[in-house]
């Protein structure tokens, strides 16, 4: 089985966020970039299917040379090669056609993306690159088994989960549920250094317009501080919350 | 031209969301000058659209549809935007709705604006204010392609009521292949999910063990409200998954989230700040989510909690 796992380089979750030129760009300076946790799950299942079932596994980012450190840590972890579309991911329809190109080429049997990113939160990449490459989708997908060419995947629902039969070739959208925390791997110094070595290609991008674009950012207005009620004085807080707060 | 919405609905009735991404989509039509189309698939009474501004309803009626499939859906409401020459296709932020946006995005060419939480700022070009970086940020996103679709964040917009009469004219669609067949279903069909509440209750690790949520449970009904847990907590199996909120858990936009002995790390925040008014209970006046929450008590919920429930059952006799 030939897998891809679609890795997207992301502001680590404590990072501060701030933009730059009146707004409009996101300032990446002192951020630190880490593997999107939804992918990181899905790159960890990737690792079993290629431990348990024999598989290949490769990964693949859309973005300039400064996402390299973030591949690497992918082949460090395990992945067999990786990809790197060489142009600025700029929405995700922009960013679902060049991995589709990328999945086309391949001839790729599983393609595995995490259900959103932690950045721009669209969850619109795994649906999008299921749409354009004709493949099955599953989302919020929390277990995947393959047996052939047939699929068994669990997805979570609003107020709990659903089992579905599906067939490759298949994208899913996965998450936490995928493996558990505790399997996640980090890279150890061998991982490091074999990672080094292992191929990290450049394909230049397909001609591809984003269609959507964010021209400004906005901070949420800063909070007022607490109001606090004490343990004592109840029947306030339900009057705040009544005729305040308007909530219930 | 006009105004399209899916307006879902669950075994024949409408979920809260439909009625709020036709408000939506109403304001919407108002601003473009035109009119809003629903789609409703296997609903009972579409009728009760017009009270929030729509103007025609398209009924699909499938026994093939009984069952939620992203794939044929996104195909429904393909053909229905295309028979509706509509430009806008607004969708909600379900869990259902997230997942067949994106193939929806791809069968019309339209760019897809998602989490957004407030109607156009404008409409040429056509711009939407929509949350970003777990909800540290917002981005105001324009959409360039003649067609555009838009996912509603829950709760943004609310209600609005409108005095009008929909048409209703049956539909049907082709139904392509799903590819995608529901083996089972695990649900539980009698509580209010965290996706669909306006008010959501929570519960951290400092309630000790699993034993002692018969409290959380009895403050959620009496405000009709879900349940929800922190990360630890569903991870150490005192609650399912399914509660679990934050970053890696569900995304919780509710009108109210009441957090009891939740310490407020930021990845717990990351999933529950776009939701309005936050309450917390901790005993620790240093705990972070103080400085996330508008009202707050400090205090042991062992306590605070039983005696919460008491005064809101007396305020709610009152009512
Ligand atoms: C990559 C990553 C992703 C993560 N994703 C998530 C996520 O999606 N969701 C999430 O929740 N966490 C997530 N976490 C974990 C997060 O960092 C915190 O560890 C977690 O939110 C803490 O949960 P808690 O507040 O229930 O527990 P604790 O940190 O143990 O806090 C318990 C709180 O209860 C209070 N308390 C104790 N006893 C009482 C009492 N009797 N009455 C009232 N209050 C009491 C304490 O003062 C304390 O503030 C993630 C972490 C990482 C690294």
């Amino acid at each position: 089985m030939k897998i891809l796992v679609c890795i997207s380089h992301v502001p680590d979750t404590t990072s501060k966020i701030n933009f730059t030129d009146d707004n409009s760009k996101f300032d990446t300076n002192g951020v630190q970039f880490v593997i999107n946790p939804n992918d990181e799950f899905g790159l960890t299942r990737a690792m079993w299917f290629k431990e348990k079932q024999g598989a290949s596994v490769d990964v693949v980012n859309v973005g300039g040379a400064e996402t390299e450190p973030t591949l690497r840590k992918a082949l460090a972890i395990g992945a067999d090669s990786a990809i790197r579309v060489n142009t600025a991911a700029l929405d995700g329809f922009q960013v679902a056609k060049q991995l589709a190109k990328v999945v086309q080429d391949g001839g790729y049997d599983l393609v595995i993306a995490g259900r959103e990113s932690i950045d721009y939160n669209g969850g619109m990449v795994p649906g999008m690159l299921a749409g354009l490459t004709n493949a099955n989708f599953v989302n919020n997908c929390i277990n995947l088994e393959v047996d052939g060419t047939n699929a068994t995947a669990v997805r979570e629902i609003d107020g709990g989960k659903e089992t579905v039969a599906t067939t490759l070739p298949l994208v899913i959208g996965g998450q936490k549920g995928l493996v558990e925390e505790s399997d996640l791997r980090i890279p150890n110094m061998r991982g490091i250094m074999m990672a080094r070595k292992k191929p990290l290609t450049v394909v230049e991008p397909v001609d591809a317009n984003a269609e959507t674009s964010a021209v400004a950012f906005e901070k949420p207005t800063p909070k007022g501080a607490v109001t606090l009620v004490s343990p004592d004085n109840l029947d306030e807080l339900v009057n705040l919350l009544h005729n305040e707060a308007k909530v219930i | 031209m006009s105004v399209l919405v899916y307006t879902e609905s669950e075994q024949g009735k409408f979920k809260k969301t439909a009625f709020e991404v036709a408000s939506y989509a109403k304001a919407v039509a108002t601003q473009l000058g035109t009119t809003v189309t629903a789609v409703a698939i296997n609903a009972n009474d579409a009728s009760a659209l017009g009270n929030y501004g729509v103007d025609k309803v398209l009924n699909v009626s499938n026994s093939q549809l009984d069952a939620f499939n992203a794939k044929t859906y996104a195909d429904v409401l393909k053909q229905a935007a295309e028979k509706e020459n509509a430009k806008v296709v607004i969708v909600s932020s379900s869990a259902d709705s997230k997942y067949l946006a994106p193939l929806l995005a791809v069968g019309l060419n339209a760019g897809f604006a998602s989490n957004v939480v407030d109607v156009p700022s404008s409409t040429s070009p056509f711009t939407v204010k929509r949350t970003a970086f777990t909800n540290k940020a917002f981005s105001m996103t324009t959409i360039d392609t003649d067609v555009k679709l838009v996912a509603v964040s829950n709760n943004a917009f609310g209600l609005v009521e409108s005095s009008g009469n929909a048409s209703a004219e049956d539909f049907s669609p082709t139904l392509p292949e799903s590819g995608v067949t529901v083996q089972s279903v695990d649900k539980a069909t009698d509580k209010v999910t965290i996706a669909d509440a306006e008010i959501v209750v929570s519960g951290g690790r400092g309630l000790k063990g699993p034993e002692n949520w018969g409290m959380i449970e009895e403050l959620a009904e009496v405000l009709g409200a879900a349940t929800a847990c922190s990360k630890p907590v569903s991870d150490l199996g005192w609650r399912p998954h399914s509660e679990h909120v934050g970053q890696t858990g569900k995304p919780v936009a509710a009108n109210l989230y009441i957090a009891i002995g939740i310490s407020g790390a930021i990845q717990h925040l990351a999933g529950i700040n776009a939701s309005k008014v936050k309450v917390v209970i901790n005993t620790d006046a240093e705990a972070p989510f103080f400085k996330a929450a508008d009202y707050g008590v400090v205090g042991d919920a062992f306590e605070v909690v039983p005696q919460l429930i008491e005064k809101l059952k007396a305020f709610k006799a009152q009512q």
